[in-house]
C-alpha cells in the first residue's frame, strides 16, 4: 500500500514539476501576437484558396498586418472584404472590379471535332501532349478536368466535354485559369457579361473545319454592333468591354453562337448545321 | 572490434536493420496518415527526429536518476509519458519564440507526436536494451531517421500510386498498406547487414 502511495507521490511532484516548467516557459517565451491578425483573418474568404500568393489565410493576414501584402489581393473577400480591412490596417485602398473565370470555349462534345478516342490518363496537360489534344481545335478546352482538379470549392464539373463554373460556388480565385494548359479559362470582369465564347484566331476555314461554334471573324457582329464596341483581329471578333453596353445584339445574330450573353441567355437556339 | 566501430554500426542497425516502422511496427499511424505528400513527409519525419533524441535524453535521465534510486521503475510508462507530453509542449513554446521559421515548418506536426508510439517505443526500449546515456540518445535519433526515411520513400510511392490505375475496390488505403507491406518485405533484406 505503501509502495503505490510513494508512486503516487512522487508521480504527482514530477507533474507538478513539469506544470511548474511549462508555466514559466509560457511566460518566458510568450510571443505576442499583434491583434490586427485576427481581425484581418476575419474579413477573409477562409477557403485557403492561395489566390493571394500566400500559403493561406493566415499567412496572408500576417503578410496584411505586416505591410508586404496589400488589403485587395484577396479575390474570394472581394471589394467589401477589402474595405474592412483597409479600414482596420488604416490605410486607403483602390479596388479592383472582381473578376470571374469564363470558360472561352464553346466546343462541346458533338460541335468541336475531335481528332481521336482519348483513353488514356485523365489530365488536360497529358492529353494535350498527345498529338494536341483529343479535339481538333488547339484552342479548345480538353475537358479532362485539371481546373476541375485545382478548384478547392468544387464548383467546376464536366459536362458534355466542357468545363462548366458553378458561379454560386465560386469563389473567384483564378487558380483554374491558372491550370489550365491551353489557357481556356480567363479572368474577366463580372460585369462583362457579353462575351465571345472562342479564342479560335485561325482563318475561316481552319477554324471551320475544326469546330463547329468556333469564331470565323465573319464581321456580322461588327456590322451589328450599334456601339463600335466589336473589332476583328486576326479572324476573331474582339469585344471592347469599355464600349460595350451589354445589349446582346452580336450574340443574337452570330452564325457560329460562338458569342454567349449571360443576360439574355443567349445563344439559345440549336445550332443550325 | 573498436567503441567508433561499433557505435556506427549501431547507427546503421537503427536505421536500415531496425528499422522503427519495417520491423518494429512502431509509428505506423503517422507513417500511413501524413505520408500522402513528399514535403509534408519530411516535415513530420523532421518533428520526430527532434523530439525522439531529446526524449530519449529526458526519459534516461527521469528512469535512472529519479525511479531507479526510488525503487518505482514500474510506473516506467506513464514517466515517460509525463515526460514526453511535457517536453514536446516545451520545445514548441521553444520554438515558437526562437525559431518562427522552423515552428512554422513543423507546425501541427509536434503537437500529434505527443502521441506517436514511435516516442514513447524508443524511451521503453531503451530501458529494456539497457543501453547507457550515449546509446540511448544514439538510439532515439537514429531510429528515428529511420522513420524519416520509411516516410519519405513511401511518400514518394504514394505520390506515383495518386497517378496508377488502380482497380476501384483497392484505391486509397488498400494499396498504400499493400506498398507499405511490399516496403518492409523489401526492408528485411538488410537484415543480415549488422
Amino acid at each position: 500500500m505503501m509502495n503505490i502511495l510513494f508512486a503516487a507521490v512522487v508521480l504527482s511532484a514530477l507533474g507538478l514539476a513539469f506544470g511548474l516548467i511549462l508555466t514559466f516557459a509560457e511566460k518566458k517565451f510568450r510571443v505576442d501576437v499583434d491583434e490586427r491578425i485576427a481581425e484581418v483573418r476575419a474579413c477573409l474568404g477562409g477557403a485557403n484558396c492561395g489566390a493571394c500568393g500566400y500559403a493561406g489565410c493566415d499567412n496572408f493576414a500576417e503578410a496584411v498586418v505586416k505591410g508586404e501584402a496589400k488589403p485587395n489581393s484577396c479575390p474570394p473577400a472581394g471589394e467589401k472584404g477589402a474595405k474592412e480591412i483597409a479600414a482596420i490596417m488604416g490605410v486607403e485602398t483602390s479596388v479592383e472590379e472582381m473578376k470571374v473565370p469564363r470558360v472561352l470555349c464553346s466546343g462541346r462534345a458533338g460541335v468541336a471535332f475531335s481528332r481521336y478516342r482519348y483513353d488514356g490518363y485523365r489530365n488536360c496537360a497529358v492529353a494535350d501532349g498527345l498529338a494536341g489534344g483529343p479535339k481538333m481545335c488547339r484552342f479548345s478546352c480538353i475537358g479532362l478536368g485539371d481546373c476541375m482538379d485545382h478548384c478547392v470549392m468544387g464548383a467546376i464539373s464536366i459536362v458534355d466535354g466542357l468545363a462548366v463554373i458553378d458561379y454560386d460556388k465560386c469563389i473567384s480565385c483564378g487558380e483554374c485559369a491558372k491550370h489550365c494548359p491551353r489557357g481556356a479559362i480567363q479572368m474577366m470582369p463580372v460585369s462583362q457579361t457579353v462575351y465571345v465564347n472562342c479564342r479560335n484566331t485561325d482563318n475561316a476555314r481552319e477554324a471551320k473545319s475544326v469546330c463547329m461554334s468556333a469564331c470565323i471573324g465573319c464581321g456580322r457582329c461588327k456590322r451589328e454592333c450599334k456601339y463600335d464596341a466589336i473589332y476583328i483581329e486576326n479572324f476573331f471578333a474582339h469585344i471592347d468591354p469599355e464600349k460595350c453596353t451589354r445589349c446582346g445584339a452580336c450574340a443574337s445574330v452570330c452564325p457560329c453562337t460562338a458569342i454567349k450573353d449571360l443576360i439574355n441567355g443567349l445563344p439559345h437556339r440549336p445550332n443550325f448545321y | 572490434m573498436n567503441e567508433i566501430t561499433k557505435m556506427l554500426l549501431f547507427m546503421v542497425s537503427c536505421v536500415l536493420t531496425n528499422n522503427f516502422i519495417f520491423s518494429k511496427f512502431l509509428g505506423c499511424c503517422p507513417f500511413l496518415g501524413v505520408s500522402n505528400k513528399v514535403e509534408t513527409a519530411a516535415s513530420m519525419g523532421l518533428a520526430v527526429t527532434f523530439v525522439m533524441t531529446i526524449a530519449s535524453l529526458f526519459s534516461y535521465m527521469v528512469y535512472h536518476w529519479l525511479l531507479v534510486p526510488l525503487k518505482i521503475t514500474f510506473m516506467q510508462t506513464i514517466a515517460f509519458i509525463l515526460v514526453i507530453a511535457a517536453l514536446v509542449q516545451f520545445v514548441e513554446m521553444f520554438l515558437k519564440k526562437a525559431s518562427p521559421s522552423l515552428h512554422g515548418a513543423l507546425g501541427i506536426y509536434l503537437p500529434l507526436i505527443t502521441t506517436n508510439c514511435a516516442v514513447l517505443g524508443v524511451a521503453t526500449l531503451n530501458v529494456s536494451e539497457n543501453y547507457n546515456l550515449i546509446y540511448s540518445v544514439l538510439n532515439g535519433a537514429f531510429s528515428a531517421i529511420g522513420f524519416l526515411v520509411a516516410i519519405v520513400l513511401m511518400a514518394g510511392v504514394r505520390e506515383r500510386l495518386e497517378n496508377a490505375k488502380i482497380p476501384e475496390c483497392m484505391k486509397g488505403f488498400p494499396i498504400s498498406l499493400v506498398s507499405a507491406g511490399l516496403m518492409a518485405i523489401a526492408f528485411m533484406g538488410f537484415s543480415g547487414l549488422v
